[in-house]
């Protein structure tokens, strides 16, 4: 019988006065400025903003594929320089390598995690490709599956490593609406079962409420946090619930007012 | 009902060959000039049964792949090593770039300079017509690996060789594969040239027994051997270069 692996000690992720800027065409930007966020062990926070509030940049801090240039971004204590299986992402493409089947792509985190021998290994893959409903897909290429399969390869792909922090960069944006309610359920599902800690970035306000625990509101020019959200909806919850679309809009007239007020401010 | 596909060339090639035949039995032309597809037969089972046409073919076949093997080995490493560093592209890059638009057969008087009417020279020859074309090919293959393999790769923990080994190389793949088939005709061209300007005393090739074909005036021999050095690179292609080519794109979805 196929079976995870076990969950590490707890973990904590700590984001303090971070700060990112990059050098454009226009001159140095400041992608995000000062950003404050402590994300629990098991929780699911999720990131909305509109384009250009440096989302995006922030998950990539995080998965230490970026620098932050002031402040510091800690796991457990340590900081993080550089991208490690601790913190694995998912991509707004699904990132799988097309000369690899659906079983190889999901054994590749694996491989490169020492201390399992094949046989826990290949039982690890079987597990996670198990969960998100692809055990007879295994031998299949990425081009041989839709864009939703590929999108839950990947996810397993993430998650069989087993690691701290799942990462989430807009993983649902290029799906379409019948396939993207199916993958959240299956987030959810997993969540609940396997008690993951969770970032994702969506610039979608009702798919971050149907997902977060608390959903962190982000405004652009420089990226900052603007107001931060706690959801207490019942789980699992339906994209469709007339009470998650309540908050939603609360958040929306939140995110306008915010957008307004910053045009204000540079009128 | 259908016609077999392969029957359409078949028909069209015995029709030529059918009226090239009467034309020049016709005596309109001199066979000396022109020579008649049985007149070229007739050479050609010849060279077949005195053993001369299999030992050229050999000869000129290790010379190949002799030469094909060491240019891919220096010119995959090399390229790759382009793609790495910007220092090394900036010079040998270039440097790579310039030669590959040097025709291969300027590189003979050099090699016969430097080493003599010998197989040395011979294989410098071949070598030198296959590194540059496969650096470049290398070099712009890794470098167009998407950078979201490398991104997703190194969350997971590959870095350096596994990296290489395991996501750049896979992923250049095709580009390599393609560079290697320009390569391996580059190759092809400048033995040719090598064997048919250099008397090479240490073996006698397919280029050397055209060279010969022009020395006693013997159009059937030439038009002959031609022939076979097109067979040898069409079956290069079919048997080893296109199967590789199709199972990719096949295994990738970029074919069906």
């Amino acid at each position: 019988m196929p079976a995870p692996l076990p969950n590490e000690s707890s973990s904590q992720l700590t984001l303090r006065n971070v700060t990112k800027r990059f050098n454009g065409r226009a001159g140095l930007v400041t992608a995000v400025e000062d950003i404050n966020l402590q994300v629990k062990e098991g929780e699911f926070l999720v990131l909305v903003g509109p384009s250009g509030c440096g989302k995006s940049t922030l998950l990539s801090l995080l998965a230490g594929l970026e620098q932050v240039d002031e402040g510091s971004i800690k796991l457990d204590g340590a900081d993080v320089v550089e991208p490690g299986r601790d913190r694995l992402v998912m991509f707004q493409q699904d990132a799988l390598f097309p000369w690899l089947d659906a079983l190889e792509n999901v054994l590749f985190g694996l491989r490169l995690k020492p201390g399992l021998t094949d046989a826990e290994r290949t039982e690890a893959a079987r597990y996670y490709l198990d969960l998100v409903g692809l055990a007879d897909k295994e031998r299949a290429h990425p081009h041989e599956l839709s864009g939703g399969m590929r999108q839950r390869v990947a996810l397993a792909r993430s998650l069989a490593p087993n690691p701290r922090v799942l990462l989430m960069d807009e993983p649902f944006s290029a799906l379409d609406a019948l396939t993207r309610d199916q993958l959240y359920g299956d987030i959810q599902k997993i969540f609940t079962q396997r008690k993951k800690t969770i970032v994702l970035v969506t610039h979608n306000i009702r798919e971050a409420v149907c997902l977060g625990d608390r959903v962190v509101l982000l405004s652009p020019n420089p990226g900052r946090v603007r107001q931060v959200f706690n959801i207490d909806l019942p789980r699992p919850r339906r994209i469709n619930d007339p009470a998650l679309a309540t908050l939603a809009a609360d958040i929306t007239t939140a995110l306008s007012a915010h957008l307004a007020e910053t045009k204000e401010g540079l009128g | 009902m259908k016609t077999p596909r392969a029957l359409v060339p078949i028909v069209i090639g015995l029709l030529i060959l059918g009226g090239w035949e009467w034309f020049v039995r016709s005596g309109r032309v001199d066979d000396v000039l022109v020579p008649a597809p049985t007149q070229i037969g007739e050479w050609f089972w010849s060279a077949l049964r005195d053993g001369s046409l299999a030992s050229a073919t050999w000869v000129t076949m290790r010379r190949l792949m002799l030469g094909f093997v060491i240019g891919a080995a220096i010119g995959i490493p090399v390229g790759a090593l382009c793609a790495r560093s910007s220092l090394a592209r900036d010079t040998i890059g270039i440097l790579s770039l310039g030669l590959q638009t040097l025709p291969s057969v300027c590189w003979v008087p050099v090699a016969i300079i430097a080493f003599g009417q010998n197989e040395a020279a011979v294989l410098f020859v071949v070598v030198m017509g296959t590194v540059w074309a496969v650096v470049i090919a290398v070099q712009e293959s890794v470098l167009s690996v998407q950078p979201l393999y490398l991104r997703a790769a190194m969350t997971m923990g590959s870095r350096g060789w596994h990296l290489w080994t395991h996501v750049i190389f896979p992923a250049a793949l095709p580009g390599i594969i393609s560079g290697l088939k320009q390569g391996w005709a580059f190759a092809w061209r400048s033995l040719m040239a090598a064997e048919i300007f250099v008397v090479i005393l240490s073996g006698f090739g397919l280029g050397s027994l055209l060279h010969a074909g022009r020395e006693l005036l013997r159009m059937d021999q030439v038009v002959g051997v031609m022939l076979v050095v097109v067979g040898v690179g069409l079956l290069a292609d079919l048997i080893f270069f296109s199967p590789i080519e199709r199972w990719l794109r096949r295994s990738r979805g970029l074919e069906r």
